[in-house]
């Protein structure tokens, strides 16, 4: 019977031994500054025109389906100050951690995965390189400076798209949406906003390179690498977010 | 007697249970070289990854230019590493760097080697000038067949010159005249560097170009290393059968065996 737990706990133990290696990392030499400005570019500008379309529909999206339900209450000016809480404090770092999963969690399983298949993993330790220092503390550092940045830009973007609606189909003047957006907005849900998508960076590498790391079985291996990475990435966003909603909602 | 290089003592790795070498026991001494034969899966490749401590052993000690590595911390492994150039089954090259970067990785990222700056360009066109591949340091793996790739491997392998040399599978999956040109490669290394050289392979007639063959260096070829056919001396085969050691002996010891599954390896090519 326990035997069926036995897989599970060995992957979560060995996923914080990863974690821990990795972290302990961080300060030592060599840092590979190539490798961290290469993977910033890969993860935070290679996002970003798909974080600006999520983003932005997803602006879209709250201003229509909110103005519906505030236009019973006959309270439609209140559609800027919900659109920015509720994009600042949830939507936009759950949606755009979502994104950033999909695409780089899958990427770095994949391009671990390939190299691990390969032996070049081996190949690396051989020639005298830790691959946690060369290939997943890169990558946790980039995704980690990146994430809170899309999640800015997203947030800023799905806001004008809000705009928008409220402004030609809510006729709601330029004045009332931002005012009240940025009235309702506090220091507490600029923290929250940020300080979730740096913990969803630190998940999204972690899972991809560990994924990654431990996969074996050639290419058909490195499929199912990057699809568990995905998954277990996105399922890890929504069970944080719940908790860290929790915490903030309760300062 | 020259002091031993790489001594395996009744080593054994598992994985999840099951070992992929079991009990295993030999000792290389200095200059000498092994060729380790043995069928698909029977450990040979674990063999070799075991002895330069990217895997560790269950139960066993191994001891590499004396030291024990069984339980050494990276760091320290890393510099005996540094003595030991190895070739990856299917090469191993970084697929994101150049054949020029992929060269001087070793030259770069050992710490214990502490190549100069300036040199590396120079000992990067060397080793692959050695392998006949000066003119591809701005390809990408990719761009190389994968013969070029194996001799690209070799010249990786052997840029630090290293006291040790292992070789996993040399020509696994080459056609006959590449696979031939690359074990003159290992034999033109082993001659020119008097390095300890051990390769695994499938086939017995790699392990014979081995022991018949000496590079000469004034008509820059191999030629037979006696006319009466006998073996180098300093030359010996290993057989693996399922994870575990069956045989080791000279050529001749090999050939003679009445062993159906190490006879097997002789007949068959």
């Amino acid at each position: 019977m326990l035997d069926i737990f036995k897989s599970p706990v060995l992957s979560i133990q060995e996923f914080f031994l990863l974690a821990g290696r990795t972290f302990r990392s961080v300060p030592r030499r060599p840092h590979y500054l190539n490798d961290i400005f290469l993977q910033m570019d890969t993860i935070g500008v290679g996002s970003l025109p798909i974080v600006l379309l999520t983003g932005f529909f997803s602006g879209i999206v709250m201003a229509l389906q909110m103005s519906k339900a505030l236009r019973t209450y006959g309270a439609v000016s209140q559609t800027g100050p919900i659109v920015a809480i509720v994009l600042v404090r949830e939507m936009g770092p759950v949606l755009t951690a979502i994104v950033v999963a999909g695409r780089n969690a899958s990427g770095i399983a994949s391009e671990l995965g390939s190299m691990k298949v390969t032996e070049q993993i081996d190949a690396m330790r051989a020639l005298g390189t830790d691959p946690i220092q060369k290939l997943v503390k890169p990558r946790l550092i980039a995704t980690c400076l990146m994430l809170p940045c899309l999640t800015a830009i997203a947030d800023f973007v799905g806001i004008c798209g809000g705009y928008l609606i409220a402004y030609f189909l809510l006729s709601l003047t330029t004045s009332e949406y931002w005012n009240g957006a940025y009235r309702a907005l506090d220091y507490v849900d600029m923290t929250e906003g940020l300080v979730k998508p740096f913990i969803f960076a630190i998940v999204i590498s972690l899972v991809g390179c560990f994924y990654g790391l431990r996969t074996s079985g050639g290419t058909q291996g490195v499929g199912r690498a990057t699809t568990q990475a995905v998954v277990v990435a996105s399922v890890w966003i929504f069970v944080l977010t719940a908790f860290i909603a929790k915490i903030f909602i309760a300062l | 007697m020259p002091d031993s290089v790489l001594r395996f003592e009744r080593v054994t790795v598992s994985f999840d249970g099951n070992p992929a070498i079991e009990d295993v026991s030999f000792d290389i001494p200095a200059g000498e070289s092994r060729i380790v034969l043995g069928a698909a899966a029977s450990g040979k490749s674990v063999l070799l990854k075991t002895a330069i401590g990217l895997l560790r052993p269950d139960h066993g000690r191994v001891f590499l230019f004396g030291q024990d590595i069984t339980g050494l911390k990276v760091r320290e492994l890393s510099d005996l590493r540094a003595r030991i150039g190895m070739l990856f089954q299917e090469s191993a090259l970084f697929d994101s760097l150049t054949i020029e970067e992929n060269v001087a990785y070793p030259l770069e990222n050992q710490r214990s080697i502490r190549c100069p700056a300036e040199e590396v360009h120079a000992r990067v066109e060397e080793s692959l000038r050695f392998v006949e591949l000066e003119h591809t340091l701005e390809k990408f793996p990719s761009e190389l067949s994968g013969g070029m790739r194996r001799r690209v491997g070799i010249a990786r392998a052997n840029v630090t010159e290293p006291d040790v040399v292992l070789y996993d599978s040399p020509t696994a999956g080459l056609d006959p005249i590449t696979a031939n040109n690359i074990m003159a490669l290992i034999v033109k290394e082993r001659d020119v560097r008097k390095a300890t050289t051990v390769m695994v392979t499938q086939r017995f007639q790699d392990g014979q170009i081995m022991t018949k063959y000496r590079y000469d260096p004034r008509s820059q070829s191999l030629e037979r290393a006696s006319g009466n056919g006998a073996s180098i001396a300093g030359i010996r085969f290993l057989v693996m059968k399922e994870g575990r050691l069956v045989f080791e002996g000279a050529e001749e010891e090999l050939e003679k065996s009445t062993d159906p599954y190490i006879s097997k390896f002789v007949l068959r090519h």
